[in-house]
């Protein structure tokens, strides 16, 4: 319970986060001192977290022009994307990773609820789910609790609502222990005339709270996530919500029925900052003013003070500004579905937020200093000094392994690299009948019924590339989500992103984060695929230091013909496989030399942009001509670790027969001579094996179309080795690997569950 | 032959088994809200699955209360056919359709995969078009679908061919092994002594169209067809 203090004073100033300096502007702008409500308003609104007051100016570097755009970052709760059909989709991911952090279970699940508030507050239907997810060492049983409750927390609530957990991704690395990563996506699909905007307008148009009552759950929470965690932090479990999916079903169909009717204005969550953020959100995008009486607002806890209605993260609310006249519509619709629907003000002439306590004003504010007027930093930045030596990697002291069939063995049984199906079977992901790709595949694909068209969307980002180079990680994790959208034979649309690092205040965390962002506004503007709004999620640092940067990246693309797809796994016996693209020495940064030598050393390998393009045009031409019987991209682990997920697939397993390894050494040597160097290393049998050399993918088809494709590949001017065959019941590599199918698919399917069943004997 | 969906509050597979019988099999249906006293005129009730009034209490004990199940009884009595699925199912236990009680999976978690099942009677309404002992493969997607019984329900239902559904192997061996949710014996879907009202875990709206990697459910519907 929140006490009203007297007056304000330095040290309640500083415990709401706000400078001094910020503390003068806020006077300025009231021209006068804030009372204990508004100080709390704006400590939220100026937070990091909803004012982006740290990375905007980086932000900016975004591309956020494309064609199809209908609604930009940046201008509502998400952007809209047009797919034809008079159809449009909606998407964003965002993190929920400090409540996670602390309360599992609920963090999880409420950053899932707010998700896909966001995306039905565009009046769009949530049609998918996808989470992002990084943990410390499983070795580790705080770490089995986790993720533990992070799966549970996350099935528990999109089970419930009915939308689809269609994939995602699950990493595990050190640098995550104390500080989980919690990302979740959501996309939507809304008719093109059906968006809705989060906007107030119309003089005298009521504006209505609608959905759960409010709690003082979640006080401060925009606060508590622009904070480092620290020891202290289980103290601060108040500040997380508590989340009700059935709740939200509710209020869902509700808005999406009230949306049928001519009676809605606009509509807007309260996520993040509450009854604050939505009030003034809505007022400051019409344009208008807004006046509020919070006695009318329902609440299940007696004696809240303003400051904590306002400031409550209550789930499952939403704001809604109706047509004056138009009441009886609304509050019949929520009156169905049993939920409250409370008029609670009005859109006021002007630009003030007005807040009443019954007849008391205690708070006016210019709505727009709170939304579009926070303060803006440009944080100090510098290059880590960590990098010189991390970078620095000698091939020649790194040993060849003696037995590959055993490093492979260990690559599959890393949970990073291994089956995720101990997390996907807990989440429905078949739900309302449109998931065509099931979570493995390099992409998740969903139909979209009643057309032809398929969306295909791959969330991605290898965090140790981020870590030793952060430009070149971004424009991977942008060309790898696009890579695998691709390789199912969808055209690569748009991206979101959740930018997860740690405190901005440190220069090298700064310099790591405006890298990161140069690195994927490169790629995002070479592949045309601009970024429709995302989050960002600083301070993501326990005791032990910052995480390793993470930007996440959601890659959405639309398969014109769903008839189309190309699934990423070996299908019949006899079929032919190519591999796409070079393979260079390059094993720095790579998992192989991370699990095998004990190193996250080295340069991340290099990312050509115009390959990459080649490579996924070739993909999307193999796909339409339906030519193409599998396709799987290569990626962490390299070469040995695709072909066994290729052979592994979802099924009964196939074995295959990759004899012409030669071929591949063979472009190597062509390659140096060409070039005229007399020094150039030879390709090294690991690198071969098990480096990440990018824009690579491994294809089977048909023995007729193994003419065709040798042409597609160099009409694209991508190099094309026939290096093997499908079948059997083993997987053999030139000399160096040949095991069993059966085997691969025990180790890799159970290298989860077994360390996970760890959980009741030993973390009780 | 024409159908009625009931919709619950938390129902979330409703427009799924609209689409399966709708666009799939092209039959007329009807979405019913909860809160209706009355059915329209349907030879067929699908209580669908989801998570009813959340799951409060219990699986399907709040959504027993709704008055559209008094409109379902006599539906149900008059002989005409009623299929509860997943949550539907569990409405049907706590509504006193068909005998026995869910409890949480043995993992104590949910389960959503594809399973094997061996149809054990192919002389309902439901089965019809199925061959003695066919194996369907089709999924589940529940939490709860640990279906119990005592010892002397279990002896009537083997005893007068209730058991209609039991989890199994792909080549049709029905040990513990292949028995996803720790249910009795395996059991996977009931039906109840007239034969017209069937309960069962898994989804056969989930696998209703080659593009969602199984037709196997649909062999249900064309059984009710007829």
């Amino acid at each position: 319970m929140v006490q009203a203090p007297d007056r304000i004073t330095p040290e309640i100033i500083a415990a709401h986060g706000i400078t001094p300096e910020e503390y003068d502007r806020i006077v300025k702008i009231l021209g006068r001192e804030p009372n204990f409500t508004e100080l709390g308003i704006f400590s939220v609104m100026w937070s990091e977290h909803c004012s982006y007051k740290n990375s905007k100016p980086i932000l900016k570097l975004f591309p956020t022009e494309g064609p199809n755009l209908l609604v930009r970052a940046g201008e509502e709760n998400a952007g809209i994307v047009d797919v034809g059909d008079g159809l449009a989709i909606c998407f964003k991911i965002e993190s929920h990773n400090h409540p996670s952090a602390v309360e599992p279970f609920q963090g999880a699940a409420t950053g899932v609820g707010g998700i896909l508030r966001d995306i039905f507050t565009m009046g769009a239907r949530p049609i998918l789910l996808m989470d992002s997810l990084r943990f410390g060492s499983l070795e580790n049983a705080q770490t089995r609790r986790l993720l533990q409750g992070v799966v549970a927390g996350i099935a528990h609530y999109g089970n419930c609502i009915g939308v689809p957990t269609i994939g995602g991704e699950v990493y595990f690395d050190e640098s995550y222990e104390g500080n989980p990563l919690v990302n979740a996506m959501c996309l939507g699909i809304v008719s093109k005339d059906g968006i809705i905007k989060g906007k107030a307008s119309g003089v005298g148009n009521p504006v209505y709270y609608v959905g759960a009552a409010t709690g003082r759950d979640g006080l401060g929470g925009a606060a508590f996530a622009s904070r480092e965690l620290t020891e202290e932090s289980h103290e601060d479990r108040p500040a997380v919500q508590v989340g009700d999916p059935f709740m939200e079903k509710l209020l869902l169909e509700a808005c999406l029925e009230l949306l049928k009717t001519d009676a809605l204005v606009g509509m807007q969550d309260m996520g993040a900052a509450g009854l604050t953020c939505s009030t003034c959100e809505t007022a400051s995008r019409g344009s208008a003013g807004i006046e509020i009486d919070i006695t009318k607002v329902p609440r299940r806890e007696t004696a809240m003070i303003p400051y904590e209605v306002m400031l409550s993260e209550s789930q499952e609310r939403m704001l809604i500004i109706a047509k004056k006249g138009k009441e009886h519509i609304v509050e019949r619709i929520f009156e169905k579905w049993d939920l409250h629907a409370e008029k609670i003000g009005e859109v006021q002439e002007g630009h003030l937020m007005r807040v009443y306590d019954g007849p008391e004003l205690v708070a006016e504010i210019p709505a727009k200093a709170l939304a579009d007027e926070g303060p803006i930093y440009r944080r100090e930045e510098n290059k880590p000094a960590y990098l010189t030596e991390a970078q620095h990697l000698d091939l020649r002291k790194i040993s060849l392994p003696k037995d590959f069939n055993a490093v492979l063995k260990k690559m599959l049984d890393h949970p990073s690299i291994a089956s995720k199906g101990w997390v996907y079977t807990q989440y429905d992901h078949m739900v309302r009948t449109d998931t065509v790709f099931y979570p493995g595949h390099d992409a998740s694909l969903i139909r979209i019924k009643g057309t032809q068209k398929g969306i295909a969307v791959s969330t991605d980002c290898n965090s140790l590339y981020c870590y030793l180079d952060p430009f070149e990680g971004g424009k991977i994790a942008v060309a790898e989500s696009a890579r695998n959208v691709a390789a199912s034979g969808a055209r690569p649309l748009a991206i979101t992103n959740c930018l997860n690092f740690g405190n901005p205040m440190t220069p090298d965390i700064f310099w790591q984060f405006h890298q990161c962002v140069e690195g994927m506004s490169t790629a995002c503007r070479f592949f045309q695929t601009p970024v429709t709004g995302g989050n960002v999620s600083f301070y993501n640092e326990s005791p032990m230091g910052a995480i390793q940067p993470t930007p996440t990246v959601g890659m959405v693309g639309l398969l014109d013909d769903i008839d189309d797809r190309v699934p990423s796994f070996f299908k019949s016996e006899g079929d032919i496989i190519f591999l796409l693209g070079n393979t260079l020495n390059e094993i720095g940064a790579s998992h192989y030399l991370m699990l095998e030598h004990g190193l996250k050393k080295g340069l991340p390998p290099r990312l050509d942009l115009e390959r990459e393009k080649a490579l996924q045009m070739l993909m999307i031409e193999g796909a339409k001509a339906r030519c193409l019987v599998s396709c799987h991209d290569l990626s962490e682990g390299g070469l040995a670790v695709a072909l066994a997920e290729c052979c592994i697939g979802q099924g009964k397993g196939i074995g295959a027969n990759i004899e012409q390894i030669p071929l591949i050494l063979g472009a190597r040597h062509q390659k140096t001579n060409h070039a005229g160097s007399h020094h150039a290393a030879e390709l090294r049998m690991d690198a071969l094996y098990f480096g990440e050399t990018q824009s690579r993918a491994i294809v089977s088809v048909k023995p007729e179309h193994k003419e065709y494709l040798i042409k597609l590949a160099q009409k694209h001017s991508v190099p094309v080795f026939q290096i093997g065959v499908v079948g059997g019941q083993t997987l053999v590599i030139g000399d160096l690997i040949n095991l069993r199918v059966d085997e691969m698919a025990g180790i890799y399917q159970t290298a989860i569950p077994r360390r996970m069943s760890k959980i009741s004997s030993r973390d009780a | 032959m024409k159908a009625a969906v009931v919709v619950f509050p938390g129902s979330n597979c409703d427009t799924d088994c609209f689409h399966a019988l709708f666009d799939v099999m092209k039959m007329p249906v009807k979405f019913v809200w909860h809160k209706e006293g009355t059915l329209p005129d349907v030879d067929l009730v699908v209580l669908p699955g989801g998570f009813s009034y959340g799951d409060y209490l219990r699986t399907g004990a709040i959504a027993r209360f709704s008055p559209v199940m008094e409109a379902v009884r006599q539906h149900a009595e008059s002989g005409r056919a009623v299929i509860g699925i997943c949550n539907g199912f569990q409405i049907l236990l706590e509504a006193g359709f068909l005998p026995g009680a869910m409890l949480r999976n043995k993992t104590l978690s949910f389960i959503c995969t594809h399973v094997w099942l061996r149809t054990e009677n192919n002389a309902t309404i439901f089965t019809g078009k199925l061959n003695p002992k066919e194996l369907l493969r089709i999924p589940i997607a529940h939490g709860e679908g640990n279906y119990y019984c005592d010892d002397k329900t279990f002896k009537r239902l083997e005893d007068s061919n209730q058991i209609v559904f039991r989890y199994a192997s792909e080549s049709g061996e029905t040990t513990d092994e292949f028995n996803p949710n720790g249910s009795r014996d395996n059991i996977a879907g009931i039906i109840n002594a007239k034969g017209n009202v069937l309960g069962m875990m898994p989804h056969p709206e989930r696998a209703s169209e080659s593009m969602l990697d199984s037709v196997d459910g649909r062999k249900i519907w064309e059984s009710l067809v007829g």
